[in-house]
């Protein structure tokens, strides 16, 4: 695998603020390990101690399961339009700006096209450090137009989710792209074209709730949280203490939700083999 | 009643009760003089009272405990209602209920949440919060529809899907995802009405539609004004200011272009005259389906996926 051979695809430095700050030593968030930069990298930013596997970006994921150089970059500068001039305790259009700034990047989706182990793909990947991952409508749109690119040209579709859930700054916008993501997924469905749904941690909310809980396979990464609800609002609504392991992958397998739990390793092979079965 | 008088209806309410008070002299022709003085003042009052509602206040309207539920504008809308329960998976959800009904001259399927009135039936409705059960059984009900080529009628009024333990074992997530999926790909008309509260992802799971209509006084977003006030401002204070932020009106959606029509209730909110509520909207609906029905269903499923691949804005 020439995944640490990325020429073309380098990592801005910002594209591991969320998990892995900066300087050349890192602790584990699960067993307090401390791993060296480069060697978690070449880990594929997982413990080696207990397997924890540390939040990524979009960029990590196009290194990790596209082809070398095979990736495409479309969309890249679509940017919200702030339909409701939002404002809360700061301006929406400010807080999209500064987020560009510090990340790099312009929305929390990143999409394109790539190869996976050969097999051209449509391919969407989230990013937790854009407001949280938020789907408002350029999460919506991009991920819309991928399917479309999926749909016209006969290719699968595979989204790696991370997120937050719907983006409240945008109110029913953030809404409505949740059935409009989902609607284009019907349409490819009815196409017989493959579509696999990455979940990585975390995924919650309206992502769930639409296109990540759709795939004609869900692959899960171990351990992610994911759910509809957040852990602290239903703690609130029960009055009680959740149980160990509660959304977490192993705990939406055991309930029938996920199919596969994938190393993050893996996770390229697994994609590929089971996208041979599908055409 | 008294309990129920919203703070901006207080000035309205006292003068009404001063009105059917007074009526009691009504032989009087000096009291009966000042009645119809006082109803012209009641009725100017009103209209600047409800003409220049906050976003907030509108919320209030929309959960107001007298407003008509579901199944109230079933049985007043309709005859020969047939409620059919179960997911046929799990269990029968009581915060959402459907069935066939008769609306005049078109034979439709008609599922919508359900509130309660009191204490007891609101535990028996979990507020109107459904459960996976429920977005599942909906869904059956619109599959049986489809089957037999009968137009679906969804009425939204819930404060968002059940955020509970085993709403999360049973994957919620999930349910509400395959509704917004399959409903995109109904052959026959779907007509989505909020009547109440629409919060969020719960609402949508029954709101994908080829006509999405709000009554005047009802919310739709993202999240609910106290919600968005505890997560953005860290407090639960701002209430009113993230309900102005997320311009969550009928008024707002419809300059948004995000829904298609206002269906105008009487003066003073849908639960002040249940009738005209219900006569209206079964009015808008019929206006509706006579459209609606002429379509051939690719057509329908087509401009279905149109309608929302339009909703978004952002720059390039
Ligand atoms: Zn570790």
């Amino acid at each position: 695998m020439g995944w640490f051979k990325r020429s073309k695809q380098k990592i801005s430095p910002e594209s591991q603020k969320r998990d892995i700050p900066d300087g050349q030593w890192v602790k584990c968030n699960d067993c307090g390990e401390i791993i060296h930069n480069k060697q978690l990298e070449i880990n594929l930013w997982v413990c080696h101690k207990c397997n924890y596997h540390f939040r990524i970006g979009a960029d990590e994921y196009v290194s990790i399961l596209m082809d070398d150089n095979s990736f495409k970059e479309t969309d890249k500068k679509m940017k919200s339009g702030d339909p409701l001039v939002f404002e809360d305790t700061k301006k929406y259009k400010d807080r999209i700006n500064s987020t560009i700034k510090k990340s790099g990047l312009y929305d929390a989706v990143k999409t394109g096209t790539g190869k996976i182990n050969g097999i051209k793909v449509s391919f969407a990947c989230m990013d937790f450090r854009f407001i949280g991952g938020s789907m408002g409508s350029v999460v919506g749109e991009k991920i819309a137009r991928a399917i479309d690119r999926a749909y016209n040209n006969r290719m699968p579709m595979v989204i790696v989710s991370q997120s937050g859930g719907a983006r409240m700054m945008e109110a029913a916008f953030s809404l409505m792209q949740m059935a409009k993501t989902s609607s284009r997924l019907a349409r490819l469905s009815e196409a017989k074209l493959p579509y696999i749904s990455i979940l990585t941690d975390p995924t919650t909310g309206g992502t769930t709730a639409s296109y990540a809980m759709l795939g004609d396979v869900n692959i899960a990464e171990p351990n992610a949280l994911i759910g509809f609800a957040g852990p602290r609002v239903i703690k609130e609504t029960i009055g009680k203490d959740l149980p160990e392991g509660f959304q977490r992958s192993e705990f939406l397998q055991e309930h029938g939700f996920i199919d596969i739990i994938s190393e993050r390793k893996d996770l390229k092979n697994k994609l590929a083999q089971v996208l041979t079965y599908m055409s | 009643m008294a309990g129920n008088v919203l703070d901006f209806e207080k000035p309205i309410a006292d003068l009404e009760s001063k009105i059917s008070e007074m009526k009691k002299y009504e032989d009087n022709l000096d009291i009966k003089e000042e009645i119809s003085r006082l109803e012209e003042k009641v009725f100017k009052l009103k209209q600047n009272i409800y003409n220049d509602l906050t976003r907030w206040q509108r919320v209030q309207l929309a959960r107001h405990p007298e407003r008509p539920y579901t199944l109230d504008y079933i049985f007043m809308m309709t005859k020969d209602f047939v409620e059919l329960h179960g997911d046929r998976l799990y269990r029968d959800d009581k915060a959402i209920v459907g069935g066939f009904a008769t609306l005049d001259e078109y034979k439709v399927m008609i599922i919508g949440q359900q509130k309660g009135r009191d204490t007891k039936s609101n535990l028996y409705r979990n507020f109107g919060m459904a459960n996976p059960e429920g977005y599942r059984k909906a869904l059956r009900l619109m599959k049986l529809a489809e089957k037999f080529n009968k137009p679906i009628i969804t009425l939204i009024d819930t404060p968002g899907a059940y955020p509970g333990l085993e709403a999360e074992q049973n994957g919620q997530a999930e349910a509400i995802a395959r509704n917004l999926f399959e409903m995109s790909l109904l052959k026959v008309p779907v007509i989505v009405v909020i009547i109440g509260e629409g919060a969020s992802g719960g609402a949508l799971g029954i709101g994908v539609g080829d006509r999405i209509l709000m009554l005047e006084n009802t919310w739709y977003s993202v999240i609910s004004p106290e919600s968005c006030s505890s997560i953005l401002w860290r407090s639960w204070e701002y209430k009113e200011q993230a309900a102005e932020a997320l311009k969550l009106t009928a008024k707002d959606l419809l300059e948004f272009r995000l829904i298609d029509r206002i269906v105008p209730e009487p003066l003073g909110g849908a639960h002040k005259d249940h009738k005209t509520t219900a006569e209206t909207l079964k009015q808008v609906l019929k206006e509706e389906l006579a459209g609606l029905v002429k379509l051939k269903s690719d057509k329908l499923v087509q401009s279905r996926l149109e309608k929302f691949s339009r909703m978004g804005v952002y720059e390039e």
